[in-house]
């Protein structure tokens, strides 16, 4: 009983309920923004990659290994903290999103690019020798393959990013993990906490679900 | 069709990679119709010249004249609407390995000479049924057999209409039951009148089918002539010497 007591106070479960299913609200907006962003603007990043612009590539490349050297939590802080000094303030919600889908494109960004890079020669020499241009070469025939070499690591790299939108507790972000901990101090119960990990479940479990679906659907044996 | 119109020209051309000169000094031609094979060593260049030919290589000097338009002065933005008129087979097939059969056909089609979906498919359908694969048309690449999959890649590149085919040691990678099949288009091909040059080393096709052989060795054309002139009576030391020893290893395989 005491067990239950602490984790499933059912009358703390209904004080905070209504709190709790706005900040998975956050959680969610935020994991999906940042998976949009991260996705999309690596794939931009890795098809600018192969155009071969020295001082592009030269950027893109000191962008992705800074972005994924960095410990996101001390980028999150120098935003949150130092840009105001700068006159630049941004709410809390955008500064986890920025950092998160910098992160996200720095990943996707060397996922594509190894996928591309292991694209063989002649798929290019095919595509060329039929009178595609290099940017019709790399939309119809290298990215589609780079991308789908590039599933199962950017799915894991995915999930693994979209949990960091934890870290938003960090700088008052209404996101599950602050609004259950603040709950937790109030209430002096851990049941709030359970009912973080519940409510990450419920959003990552399908997302998981749903991954493995997308792996298996693109798999293919060349 | 004009037999004696020249569809493909080389004259003088020499490419060079760094400081390696792989060919020094090429001259040939093939008439409209015809189907000329190009046989030599390895290394000796074959495949650096047929590369040239739509400039998948850029050649160091010299001149290619290709259906009347001389396509090594072409600028680099103009190349994708003259490699419309050159087809290339190559070695290792390279079908899209993310599109059906039908849809590798079509590609090109639509985006680069910009047929209309409907007419592309029907073309690529065509083109299938004369390789004999339209029953594959949805068949992923990955489920064929590599003569299989060497037909849908002639197939593509002929649904583009062009006017010479170059193939690039077409069968080499092919399992040797499954050359014949391959062999048979070419024949067909050659039969409806394209204009085809080919790097081999099927002797045996080369000799029943080729127009005329051109034998390649050190980057530049030592002899050319009939099938019967080249392997019945070769005239210089290097050819009688490449014949003996790929002759020779036909035998041992066989
Ligand atoms: N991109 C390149 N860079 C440097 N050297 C090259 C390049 N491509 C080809 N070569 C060299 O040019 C020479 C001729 O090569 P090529 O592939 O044209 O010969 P080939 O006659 O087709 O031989 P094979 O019968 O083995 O296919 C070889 O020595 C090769 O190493
Ligand atoms: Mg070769």
């Amino acid at each position: 009983m005491r067990f239950l007591e602490t984790f499933f106070n059912t009358q703390v479960i209904a004080n905070y309920l209504p709190d709790l299913i706005d900040a998975m609200g956050v959680t969610l907006g935020l994991a999906v923004t940042t998976i949009i962003a991260g996705v999309l603007g690596g794939a931009l990043l890795a098809c600018l990659r192969v155009a071969g612009i020295r001082w592009v590539n030269f950027f893109i490349i000191v962008f992705a290994n800074m972005m994924r050297a960095l410990p996101p939590l001390v980028l999150i802080l120098i935003l949150y903290f130092g840009m105001p000094s700068l006159g630049i303030n941004l709410s809390g919600w955008m500064v986890i999103y920025l950092v998160l889908s910098a992160v996200l494109i720095a990943f996707a960004e060397e996922i594509f690019w190894g996928g591309l890079t292991a694209v063989p020669a002649g798929q290019w020499e095919a595509g060329r020798a039929t009178g595609l241009s290099r940017a019709q070469t790399l939309f119809y025939i290298a990215f589609p393959q780079a991308a789908r070499m590039g599933i199962p690591p950017l799915v894991n790299r995915t999930l693994a990013t979209t949990k960091l939108t934890a870290l938003g507790s960090v700088i008052g972000v209404k996101e599950i993990l602050s609004v259950s901990s603040s709950a937790q101090s109030f209430s002096g119960s851990a049941t709030p906490l359970t009912m973080a990990a519940i409510a990450y479940l419920v959003i990552f479990v399908p997302a998981v679900i749903a991954s493995h679906r997308i792996e298996r659907h693109y798999q293919y044996a060349t | 069709m004009n037999a004696d119109r020249t569809m493909l020209e080389i004259t003088a051309l020499e490419k060079r990679f760094d400081q390696t000169e792989v060919l020094k000094n090429i001259d040939l031609r093939v008439r409209e119709g015809e189907m000329v094979f190009v046989i030599g060593p390895s290394g000796s260049g074959k495949s650096t010249m047929l590369r040239c030919c739509n400039r998948l290589e850029e050649p160091t000097s010299g001149a290619i004249m290709i259906d009347g338009q001389r396509i090594t002065d072409i600028p680099r933005r103009d190349l994708d609407r003259m490699r419309l008129k050159v087809g290339m087979v190559f070695q290792g097939f390279h079908l899209y390995p993310h599109m059906s059969v039908v849809k590798n056909v079509m590609l090109a089609q639509t985006k680069a000479l910009k047929r209309p979906a409907a007419e592309a498919e029907a073309r690529a359908l065509e083109m299938l049924d004369q390789v004999g694969l339209r029953h594959k048309a949805d068949a992923m690449p990955n489920e064929l057999s590599g003569g299989q999959q060497q037909r849908v890649a002639i197939a593509r590149a002929l649904a583009l209409d062009p006017k010479v085919m170059l193939f690039d040691e077409p069968t080499s990678a092919l399992d040797p039951e499954l050359v014949g099949s391959v062999l048979k288009v070419m024949k067909d091909l050659r039969a409806k009148g394209m204009t085809m040059l080919v790097v081999s080393h099927e002797m045996a096709f080369a000799r029943e089918a080729a127009d005329r052989v051109i034998f390649m060795d050190g980057g530049y054309v030592v002899e050319q002539g009939t099938p019967d002139e080249v392997f019945g009576n070769p005239k210089s030391d290097r050819l009688k010497s490449f014949l003996a020893r790929v002759l020779n290893t036909d035998e041992d395989a066989a």
